[in-house]
């Protein structure tokens, strides 16, 4: 099959609105409409900084709260009646000047986002869990994020019963950013989107209430390595601008797969260049593979997943992870289809050592958010595996896969935000011990989200590991799926490792309790547990769903 | 559209588990009541499918079919043949019995009672541990999964349970363990969460190698249902490659040869049955395992007939090391129930020597052996569970002079051996004879070997009785008080059954035979035809 012909199966032509070369002073058309979810969220995040500027401080936690949700809740609406007007299938559009695809994969992704953002912010708002400190309920996050960690400041701050409200709208610019993200149609929205939504889980990361040095530390690691990360994208996306002369995902399409040859004067000497072509795909691929945690670019995920505030962590492993996978997905589907060839040893490369990585690694790990910050990184091996198929199926197992897993990893850290000690969250593992004896409830769904990672039949994890598995196997990958096997069988382990801990083992005597939450996070917790049943029980409607969306615009 | 009987034989104890485990902490006697009366109800379901199997009929019978996940080709689809109607028919037997011999294993401690009664925080928690509610409704959970993966007639839905129902049983494994144990508590629990562990993880791994080769299938065949690749076949339409078709069937067998088990698979079997409870202990061996030797006549020799007589050899050498393994290691126990685990890897040596001896009477003998082997280990390891309840200790050392103190008790232990060395007139003789008769007439020197596991049998089962049953009476059997009306209740029944198919096997033989002739044309091998015949 060449690879024209390969290409046509999952791209479909869409209308480009761009402007005709020439008359470059007409005003830009913008489908305001299309990007509603977009604007819905950026101006909600505004007005969150407002908020932060008028509202008085006691008013300001509930404001937040109710605009945050309200915002995203409206963006999700947007994206449905986006979907139900039939820009997922046949109306598929690129808006914004080429900028922005508004299409199924798009759609599918920021809906997802969306609701995993929507139970994320439900953790970032829980304050029932720590004791209320000078009379003031309390949450996860720093009294003054500005405070030296043990200064008299802080301690002021503390007093006065300050709450860092800013993370709400922090938080919804991150989810702005992710929502472009695997939407931009051109490497620099792409660029940007990847900015937008990193810088503000750089500062969510450093504002932890408790164990500052770890967060603080954390946060530095993660932007001192997503700048290099960033670094690396940007250079790329230089190099494929000096290979095709534009930065639009179709027009490079174009020239990769040689039915454009027009040659740009500025850049005759460089157009068609497949050294540059070859290396600045290799750097934006790197700096894709950051985002989603792959080996070897995984070395940020354990130190930052482990230091973050876990509401912090929770809402980064599940919606990063989408945003990210998306976006690899449609460059590699809508511009680099004709590197098939050349990408997919490196790709599977790095497919089977960050299963294997992840799998082996946590084996060693006695730190529940370490643990769960390695079996990411063995997740985003087994999505890699479906990303590799290159076919239909490829992208509607990977959709659905990053649908399960981000719900159920927002719920496994939720349920570490409840098992607490006099020092804050007890995530050291030995603490675990026979968590099962003492809160059986906590401890069986801490167990169905553990049996889901492990891909256990009947649960989500098993339906979305044998959907990319037999993406992959169908793609003629079988080697990919040995391995996915192999690992899911070493990672096993080490699921099971934890539920033995808590389910066998004699609860020690100063052992955590288990915060009692408020409606907030059992309801995070509800909707993991509800979308890793249905999801592993009758799957097919939402199967067919992520099958509908699995076309590209172009 | 019919009664679906299949689905409401498999549901009813999924129901019964889900209302076992919402008893109020409480109401613990009512839990056990409650489990008991489901499983009871499922066995007069069980009876009902058993007495509907028309044995000369169709090979699928109470078929159902309903779509469930399109986008993998996944249907739900039942059919119950002759071989799937015994083995159900079997578990829902054995059910009753495990749960009643395990009447007590599950209530808690006398240590943690003490805590309760002082009104502990479990008291204010409602959600506080409930052993005993969870005990049951495990054994439940595990019998449905059973039950469906007997009638299971969709490769997908049948990988499914044979991989969900690990979850239940290591939970049954490593949550509730043998009380006589002989070192401290502590070092008690760490063995049982060894034991749960191991079991799972050789388990999962097998069972994670099949979910390759199920994905290769479908890749390969475009579909998982039985039917529709049988047809295929059939046709021509479906045309494996050799070397693909052996890959899948290693990827199938490996996962069924763990379950079994099967040499060198089966180390995880003596440490699970030695450390949970005697009625998990048969469940796993009587009931769980089956499910591999049961796998490996469906689905190894239906879909990939090719490979499986391409492997027939090494797999019958493995089978011989399992049998003369299992009993030599049986022989040199100390502890009673890891020898009749070993005696149990034995005898799984038998039945799958009996099923790639691709033979009618080879088959069928295994598939009675399935039964048989479930009975009589039931009969033997539940009867040994009473033993070692009363002195505390599972080393065969501990015990002298049973019989003169407790002659019931003895009786019955004494016909639970005999049954597992196959002593004519008992029901596993019937089976083994057949299993023999079957070998000899395909591969003689395999049959000759397989015998010498018949002659150890009788080794560590007499060696066994002799040790603990006569003889002077020890120290601390004195007074042992003999079998109550509820042991009563599980052995003797039992026993009726042995001795009844030991007589009159006709009723299992008349509807597992015609199953046998339809696996034997998937393989299309014919029976050797005795050479006295062919002489004259």
């Amino acid at each position: 099959m060449s690879a024209t012909a390969v290409h046509s199966l999952w791209t479909m032509a869409g209308e480009v609105t761009s402007a005709a070369p020439g008359d470059r002073f007409t005003a830009p058309t913008i489908e305001y409409a299309q990007l509603a979810p977009v604007l819905i969220v950026i101006g909600a995040a505004v007005l969150g900084i407002l908020v932060e500027a008028f509202v008085p401080r006691r008013a300001r936690y509930t404001t937040q709260v109710f605009l945050t949700v309200v915002a995203i809740a409206a963006a999700f609406a947007a994206v449905v009646g986006l979907a139900a007007d039939g820009y997922a299938t046949k109306n598929a559009q690129i808006a914004a000047m080429g900028a922005v695809a508004v299409d199924g994969p798009a759609l599918f992704l920021q809906g997802t986002i969306l609701l995993v953002s929507m139970v994320s912010v439900f953790t970032f708002a829980e304050r029932r869990l720590d004791p209320a400190s000078h009379g003031n309920r309390v949450d996860s996050f720093a009294a003054q994020a500005g405070s030296v960690p043990g200064s008299d400041g802080e301690k002021a701050a503390v007093k006065a019963g300050f709450t860092t409200t800013e993370v709400f709208p922090l938080a919804l610019f991150s989810v702005a950013g992710m929502l472009v993200f695997p939407a931009a149609n051109d490497l620099l929205t792409l660029f940007i989107a990847l900015e937008v939504f990193s810088l503000p889980l750089y500062l969510l990361c450093a504002v932890a209430r408790r164990k500052r040095l770890m967060s603080q530390e954390a946060a530095v690691k993660y932007f001192l390595l997503g700048a290099f990360s960033s670094a690396f994208l940007l250079f790329g996306i230089a190099l494929l601008y000096g290979y095709a002369g534009t930065v639009s995902y179709a027009g490079i399409g174009d020239v990769v797969d040689g039915s454009v040859q027009q040659i740009d004067p500025a850049l005759a000497g460089t157009m068609g260049n497949d050294a540059l072509l070859l290396i600045g795909a290799a750097m934006i691929l790197m700096g894709l593979l950051f985002k989603v945690g792959a080996v070897p670019f995984h070395m940020w995920t354990p130190d930052v997943y482990q230091g973050a505030p876990t509401p912090v962590t929770g809402f980064m492993a599940a919606a990063t992870k989408v945003a990210a996978f998306g976006a690899l997905l449609r460059l590699l589907y809508v511009v680099l289809p004709g590197l098939t060839w050349d990408l997919r040893p490196v790709m599977w490369g790095v497919a089977i050592v960050t299963m294997l990585g992840g799998a082996i690694v946590a084996i060693t790990q006695t730190d529940i958010k370490r643990l769960l910050a390695y079996s990411s990184i063995a997740h985003a091996g087994f999505i890699l595996a479906g990303v590799i198929a290159a076919s239909p199926e490829g992208i509607s197992s990977v959709l659905f896969y990053l649908a399960v897993y981000s719900f159920v990893t927002v719920g496994a850290f939720a349920v570490v935000t409840l098992v607490r000690d006099a020092g804050g969250e007890a995530t050291h593992l030995s603490k675990w011990a026979g968590l099962g004896r003492r809160s059986p409830l906590t401890a069986a769904v801490f167990a169905v989200f553990l049996l889901s990672f492990a891909g256990i039949p009947l649960t989500s994890g098993f339906s979305g590991k044998f959907a990319v598995f037999k993406a992959a196997a169908d793609g003629g990958a079988s080697g990919l799926v040995v391995v996915g096997v192999i690992s899911s069988a070493i990672a096993a382990f080490f699921y099971i490792r934890v539920i033995v801990l808590m389910f066998f083992s004699e609860p020690k005597a100063d052992g955590p309790t288990v915060a009692v939450p408020s409606p907030l996070t059992m309801t995070t917790i509800a909707v993991g547990v509800a979308v890793t049943l249905v999801l592993g029980l009758a799957p097919q409607y939402f199967l067919d769903l992520a099958s509908q969306a699995g076309v590209f615009v172009r | 559209m019919s009664f679906p009987l299949l689905t409401a034989t498999a549901a009813l104890p999924a129901i019964g588990a889900i209302a076992t485990a919402a008893v109020p902490a409480a109401r613990r006697t009512a839990a056990k009541w409650l489990a008991l009366t489901v499983s009871l109800a499922t066995l007069v379901l069980a009876g009902i499918v058993f007495a509907r199997f028309e044995p000369g009929g169709e090979r699928y019978q109470l078929t159902e079919s309903h779509a469930w996940i399109k986008d993998f080709g996944v249907r739900y689809e039942l059919g119950v043949d002759g071989i799937g109607v015994a083995l159900l028919a079997l578990t829902a037997l054995l059910i009753p019995f495990v749960i009643l011999a395990g009447w007590h294993d599950a209530d808690p401690s006398p240590s943690s009672q003490l805590r309760s009664s002082r009104g502990g925080p479990n008291e204010t928690n409602p959600y506080h541990w409930r052993p005993t509610q969870g005990f049951f409704a495990l054994i439940l959970m595990v019998e449905a999964m059973v039950v469906l993966s007997f009638v299971a007639t969709d490769v997908f839905l049948f990988y499914i349970l044979f991989e969900a129902m690990l979850i239940p049983m290591y939970f049954l494994i490593g949550g509730f363990g043998d009380r006589a144990h002989a070192g401290s508590d502590e070092n008690a629990a760490a063995q049982r969460s060894y034991a749960a562990v191991k079991f799972l993880l050789y388990n999962l791994a097998g069972g994670l190698i099949m979910l390759a080769a199920v994905i290769g299938l479908y890749v390969v065949a475009g579909s998982f249902s039985l039917s529709e690749i049988a047809e295929a076949r059939a046709d021509g339409s479906l045309d494996m490659a050799t070397s693909t078709e052996r890959w899948l069937f290693l990827g199938f067998f490996f996962a069924f040869a763990v379950k079994a088990p099967l040499w060198p698979l089966h180390t995880w079997l003596p440490n699970a049955m030695g450390e949970a409870t005697t009625p998990v202990a048969v469940l796993i061996t009587a009931v769980v395992d089956k499910v591999g030797t049961f796998a490996m006549l469906r689905f190894c020799l239906q879909l990939f007939p090719e490979a499986s007589k391409w492997a027939t050899p090494v797999i019958i050498v493995l089978a011989l090391i399992s049998i003369v393994y299992g009993a030599l290691l049986a022989v040199g126990q100390r502890d009673i129930k890891r020898l009749i685990a070993y005696a149990s890897i034995s005898h799984f040596g038998f039945i799958v020597l009996g099923i790639f001896a691709m033979t009618s009477q080879g088959q069928s003998g295994a598939t009675l052996y399935m039964v048989n082997h479930g009975l009589s280990t039931a009969a033997l390891m539940l009867v040994a569970g009473f033993l070692i309840t009363r002195r505390g200790s599972r080393l065969i050392a501990d015990y002298g002079g049973v019989q003169k103190v407790a002659p019931v008790l003895a009786g019955t232990f004494l016909i639970g051996g005999l049954a597992t060395l196959s002593l004519p007139g008992l029901a596993p003789f019937v089976s083994e004879f057949l299993v023999l008769v079957g070998v000899f007439s395909a591969y003689p020197v395999a049959g000759v070997v397989a015998t010498v596991g018949i002659v150890l049998a009788a080794l560590y089962v007499l060696v066994l009785y002799q040790r603990t049953m006569t003889g002077p009476v020890r120290e601390g059997i004195g007074g042992m008080p003999d079998l109550k009306v509820r042991e009563l209740a599980v052995a003797l029944p039992l026993i009726a059954l042995l001795i009844f198919l030991g007589v009159f096997p006709k009723p299992l033989t008349e509807v597992v035979n015609p199953a046998v002739q339809h696996t034997m044309q998937d393989v299309q091998k014919k029976d050797p035809q005795p050479e006295v015949e062919a002489a004259k």
